[in-house]
């Protein structure tokens, strides 16, 4: 289970990385997103993997997960809708701007091809 | 009054003559003087404490852990700097008053006036070197603000950045040889270090530390070769000139040496160094000054060559030498603060500085003619004067100076520099005043009203007093020379007196003020060799050193960082597996300590649908709709990762943070291209692949090797898990660490989200009253639209559905504290509801039937997790400590009531407000771009948008 759980953290990241190095707006926020999944298992897989054993106290149960991994990612996650919210605000503005979603400035000469296809 | 109040009222103080500036120019000044002269009173009222030489200490802990504490100190050193900064600092309020212009924003001026009286008086008062240093740099900073307050001349923003550099520098320095003289002594209380003197100059960091120190206290106080900011700071206000670079600014640097004097001088190190920098400052100071034509730059190099005589005495290590350098620091402040005043008031009535220019001004200007001509005078070393004193105890100790093993080398340069001198005082008084009077001036000089000739008449009156009557000042000069030397030496016997009989400093001056007249009479043929003598500009030197260094900079990040995303995402990605891969290689490993757990059939089938989710997202992220759908599969596979592994808490959050995340990209897709064209090389997709595939290899290595083993030390969920019911009262223990245990955390976390929220808010804002406007209004859509807008069966559906949300929002909010569930799941939830409103019955519907705005709902959260977490001082314990307690209401079961559970009503609310305001401003993009109304709910309705049918929808909107 540790090596899926693992690898699966390995392929999110190789994915995010990828997508990250996109030229566009649209796949750069997908690859973020990606990472965001990444990290946000990494940081909760360092409270190691327990199954069945939430961490909610009740009588007679001895047996816990770390609970403060979790409370971190939880607000982890909201925060990172916060800042997808943003970072697609930014690009969306950005293309309404220019009619260009490169996230690198282009030389002159292909804005015209950028604008041709939106 | 205590003296916190004294540092702390120019700081609050600043605050008003902001507030102020509508209420006229005169009101402005008057509460600026108001503010200094409380403090004044506040200063003196400690006057008899510190006659009686007794020390003057308050102080709260600050940051003990790292030795910044908040103490304050008032000796006769620190008493006799005060009184110069409030006192002069006040003259100088009354002149700018009458100084500035109508044009000048009068509030903006006294506000960084205050800041920088404020941060003056701490540093003289402060007991740790740290604070000292925190309002040594809000000195640098303040004076930037004033020299380049006439921001639309090019020469005071140039000055103003020349000055901050060079003293930020000096004052980074500074950092640095404070700290290693508080690890020395191993405290940061200048009353301990002043304590230590043996144990310092035995450190073998001696002469780092004092290096350092120097650096900083000879750039703010303008020594060579750091002189030549000072002139180029005269393109502030003359106020300032005064103020900051004759008064009190450039002395800061000299009250640090005087400070420092008992454990640092002494020994060779500090008087070869400060003997010879202040030395060179002084000649060198006196011979530019002679030959400068604007009236503030003779002025300014005369200030530096001043400094220099200040430095040389500090520098002797002599009791004598201090206390001829405490003397003519307050004699220097008396005159010189008189002639910049003077000067402005010249500036001020003939429009022109250039001493080629004037002439004169005797008959036209007689008050401002003796006030300038009294100071000046004082200045070149003329008897009944102040500045005769304490110039010819100056030349006594340069008599006895011994430098270099020459006896006459110091004596001989302190004559030479005295020679100048006192010629440029000369030709002060008479280039400007005397000759014939001219019919050229630019306006026509008089004497102006007495605003601005009384400040600079009060000090040269205090001139005279003091040159006539030594006396006067003697007592309070060897109470202050008595703190300088702090025990390290004794106090000098010598009075001061006017006739010393023919001693050779005497002589010295004699030749000096005879030299000075030879100069007066020479002084065109000097000029003119002068002026074909080449020497070097300190200005392009400083802009050519600055240029190099940006160029160095530019050589070094610009590969690195050209300002393209993809770049330095792919130099970051690749830097950052390269230092992990060190760290692997290099680093030991320990076995196992953990088994791996055996997974079932259904983790596997899991984990394939995740993989082979990304993989698809890869491969197909062009087609972007469907990348989307792709993403949301990869984050409910994440969810129920979540539930399997004993997280109902995350898997709750991470499933409806989709919902929102999926429902904001969609909206923003549908004014995004549908696809991505392909763009790059397949090069450089290999490269990124290749990027990609070390770093997911390298993240998995991590995350299996980590999982196989237990932590090196006990975790503090041990902790947590003991005492979330006990201590939090709840049994939800991640609920409990969210609003108890790590409640200050998210309530940082809900102020950031707030924030993120109202960025985007503002961004759309800005949008929206920009040019994308009109494009949005003209804008055709690029997708075929269904033809029913809202189907009747989702308006039905989630109006009913919507109590039934709401209501199981409540719920899970309720149960937080003991089940999943809690503030950030409910505030989700009822988002959810609220936008399946906006998507089934359309923007306008709703928003008439929303009651409060969202920054309102956010800002209420804020304040209710914040005032809950204040409610905890009241019975006197930290920020946010929680309290509960069970009660029972017949015929309910006994339950609970947690003040946590009030904090994540904040959370709950702030993060309802947060999505809300999110997706609302991504929506009200569309509704301008699609011009729905009342009339149709729905705003994206993709069959209105159909090109034909858009066209009557937009002839109906604009009906």
């Amino acid at each position: 289970m540790e090596f899926l759980v693992a690898s699966a953290i390995g392929i999110l990241t190789a994915g995010g990385i990828y997508l990250t190095l996109r030229l566009r707006t649209f796949p750069v926020i997908m690859g973020i997103s990606l990472l965001t999944y990444a990290v946000n298992v990494f940081i909760f897989a360092s409270g190691r993997l327990t199954v069945g054993a939430p961490p909610i106290l009740s009588d007679g149960v001895t047996t816990y997960t770390d609970p403060l991994p979790q409370a971190l990612v939880l607000t982890a996650i909201v925060i990172s809708f916060g800042m997808t919210a943003v970072v697609v605000m930014i690009g969306l503005g950005a293309f309404l701007g220019s009619d260009d979603d490169h996230v690198d400035d282009q030389p002159e000469a292909s804005d015209s091809k950028a604008e041709g296809q939106s | 009054m205590s003296l916190f109040f004294i540092v702390a009222l120019p700081f609050f103080g600043a605050l008003l003559p902001g507030l102020m500036n509508s209420a006229g120019r005169s009101a402005c000044a008057g509460v600026t003087f108001t503010v200094s002269l409380l403090a004044f009173i506040g200063l003196l009222s400690n006057l008899p404490t510190v006659l009686a030489g007794d020390v003057v200490m308050v102080g709260i802990d600050w940051m003990p852990v790292l030795g910044l504490n908040f103490t304050l100190m008032l000796d006769g050193l620190g008493f006799f700097f005060a009184t110069l900064i409030l006192g002069i600092g006040l003259l100088i309020i009354a002149y700018a008053r009458n100084y500035l212009s109508r044009d000048d924003n009068m509030g903006e001026f006294f506000t960084y006036l205050l800041l920088f009286q404020g941060a003056m008086v701490g540093i003289v008062l402060s007991d740790n070197i740290l604070l000292l240093l925190v309002f040594w740099e809000i000195t640098s900073l303040s004076s930037f603000l004033l020299i380049g307050y006439w921001k639309h001349l090019p020469e005071g923003r140039q000055g103003a950045r020349m000055a901050l550099t060079v003293t930020g520098m000096g004052g980074l320095a500074m950092i640095g040889g404070m700290l290693i003289l508080g690890q020395i002594v191993g405290s940061y209380d200048l009353s301990v270090i002043l304590q230590n003197r043996d144990l310092i100059q035995a450190d073998p960091l001696y002469v780092t530390a004092l290096i350092l120190i120097l650096l900083g206290c000879f750039t703010k106080s303008a020594q060579f070769p750091f002189h030549f900011w000072l002139p180029h700071a005269m393109s502030a206000p003359t106020p300032v000139s005064a103020y900051l670079h004759s008064a009190t600014m450039v002395k800061a640097g000299i009250f640090l040496m005087a400070r420092m004097w008992p454990v640092l001088s002494g020994t060779p190190e500090w008087f070869v160094i400060v003997t010879s920098a202040g030395l060179i400052t002084m000649v060198l100071g006196a011979v530019i000054a002679l030959f400068k034509h604007d009236l503030k730059a003779l002025l300014a190099f005369s200030t530096v060559s001043h400094l220099g005589l200040i430095t040389m005495l500090l520098g002797t290590g002599s009791a004598f030498g201090a206390m001829a350098a405490v003397f003519h620091i307050l004699n220097h402040a008396t005159f010189k603060a008189a002639l910049f005043m003077s000067a402005g008031i010249i500036d001020h009535e003939a429009h022109t500085r250039d001493i080629r220019r004037l002439g004169g001004l005797r008959k036209l200007m007689p008050v401002t003619f003796m006030i300038a001509s009294l100071a000046a005078l004082s200045m070149a070393g003329i008897p009944l004067l102040n500045g005769f004193l304490s110039k010819e105890m100056m030349l006594e100790e340069a008599h006895h100076t011994v430098l270099f093993g020459s006896h006459w080398l110091v004596p001989a340069l302190a004559t030479f520099g005295s020679v100048f001198s006192a010629a440029y005082c000369f030709r002060l008084i008479g280039h400007v005043f005397f000759g014939p009077v001219r019919d050229d001036y630019p306006a026509k000089p008089h004497d102006p009203n007495p605003g601005l000739w009384m400040p600079p008449a009060i000090l040269a009156v205090l001139v005279v007093v003091i040159g006539v009557a030594p006396f006067v000042a003697e007592p309070f000069v060897k109470l202050v020379t008595a703190s300088v030397l702090g025990g390290a030496a004794d106090l000098p016997s010598a009075h001061f007196k006017i006739w010393h009989g023919l001693v050779p400093a005497l002589f010295m001056s004699i030749i000096a003020v005879a030299g000075g007249l030879v100069m007066i009479a020479v002084f065109n043929p000097a000029l003119r060799l002068w002026d074909r003598t080449p020497r070097p500009e300190a200005k392009p030197i400083f802009e050519a050193i600055v240029e190099s260094v940006t160029q160095v900079a530019r050589l070094l990040i610009l590969p690195l960082h050209n300002g393209a995303f993809s770049r330095f995402a792919a130099i970051g990605a690749i830097t950052i597996i390269a230092a992990g891969f060190h760290a692997w290689t290099t680093g030991t490993l320990g076995a196992p300590t953990r088994e791996a757990q055996a997974a079932s059939p259904v983790v596997i089938a899991g984990w394939v649908m995740l993989v082979a989710a990304t993989a698809g997202l890869v491969l197909m992220h062009r087609n972007r709709l469907l990348s989307l759908i792709l993403i949301g599969i990869v984050g409910l596979m994440v969810s129920i990762g979540f539930v399997f592994f004993s997280a109902p808490d995350l898997a709750m959050t991470q499933f409806t943070v989709e919902v929102v995340t999926i429902i904001l990209l969609l909206l923003a897709l549908n004014f995004l291209p549908k696809f991505t064209p392909v763009e790059s090389t397949v090069l450089r997709r290999v490269r990124d692949a290749g990027v990609a595939i070390a770093g997911g290899l390298a993240t998995f290595g991590l995350a299996y090797y980590y999982m196989l083993r237990t932590s090196v030390a006990p975790p503090i969920s041990e902790f947590h898990l003991a005492n979330s019911y006990k201590g939090g009262g709840g049994n939800n223990v991640v609920n409990v660490i969210l609003v108890d245990f790590r409640g200050f955390d998210t309530y940082g976390e809900i102020i950031v989200l707030g924030i993120a929220a109202l960025l985007i808010y503002a961004l759309t804002e800005t949008l929206l009253s920009g040019p994308v406007r009109a494009r949005l209004l003209n804008r055709k859509p690029d997708q075929k639209r269904a033809g029913n807008k809202h189907p009747i069966m989702m308006v039905v559906l989630t109006r009913v559905i919507m109590p039934v949300v709401l209501l199981v929002g409540f719920y899970i909010f309720l149960r937080g504290h003991n089940e999943p569930g809690g503030g950030f799941i409910a505030g989700l939830i009822v988002s959810i509801a609220v936008v399946m409103q906006y998507m089934a019955s359309g923007f306008a519907w709703t928003s008439a039937r929303l009651r409060y705005p969202y920054h309102g709902v956010i800002g209420a959260g804020v304040l209710i997790a914040g005032f809950t977490g204040i409610g905890s001082w009241f019975v006197g314990k930290p920020f946010l400590t929680s309290a509960f307690t069970y009660v029972r209401i017949p015929p309910f079961h006994k339950f609970e009531l947690a003040t946590a559970a009030l904090f994540d009503l904040g959370v709950f609310l702030a993060v309802v407000g947060a999505v809300m305001l999110s997706l609302e401003s991504f929506s009200r993009l569309a509704k301008r771009a699609n011009m729905a109304d009342s009339e149709y709910p729905m705003d994206i309705d993709p069959s209105r948008d159909d090109p034909d049918s858009a066209t009557s929808g937009q002839a109906k909107e604009e009906v």
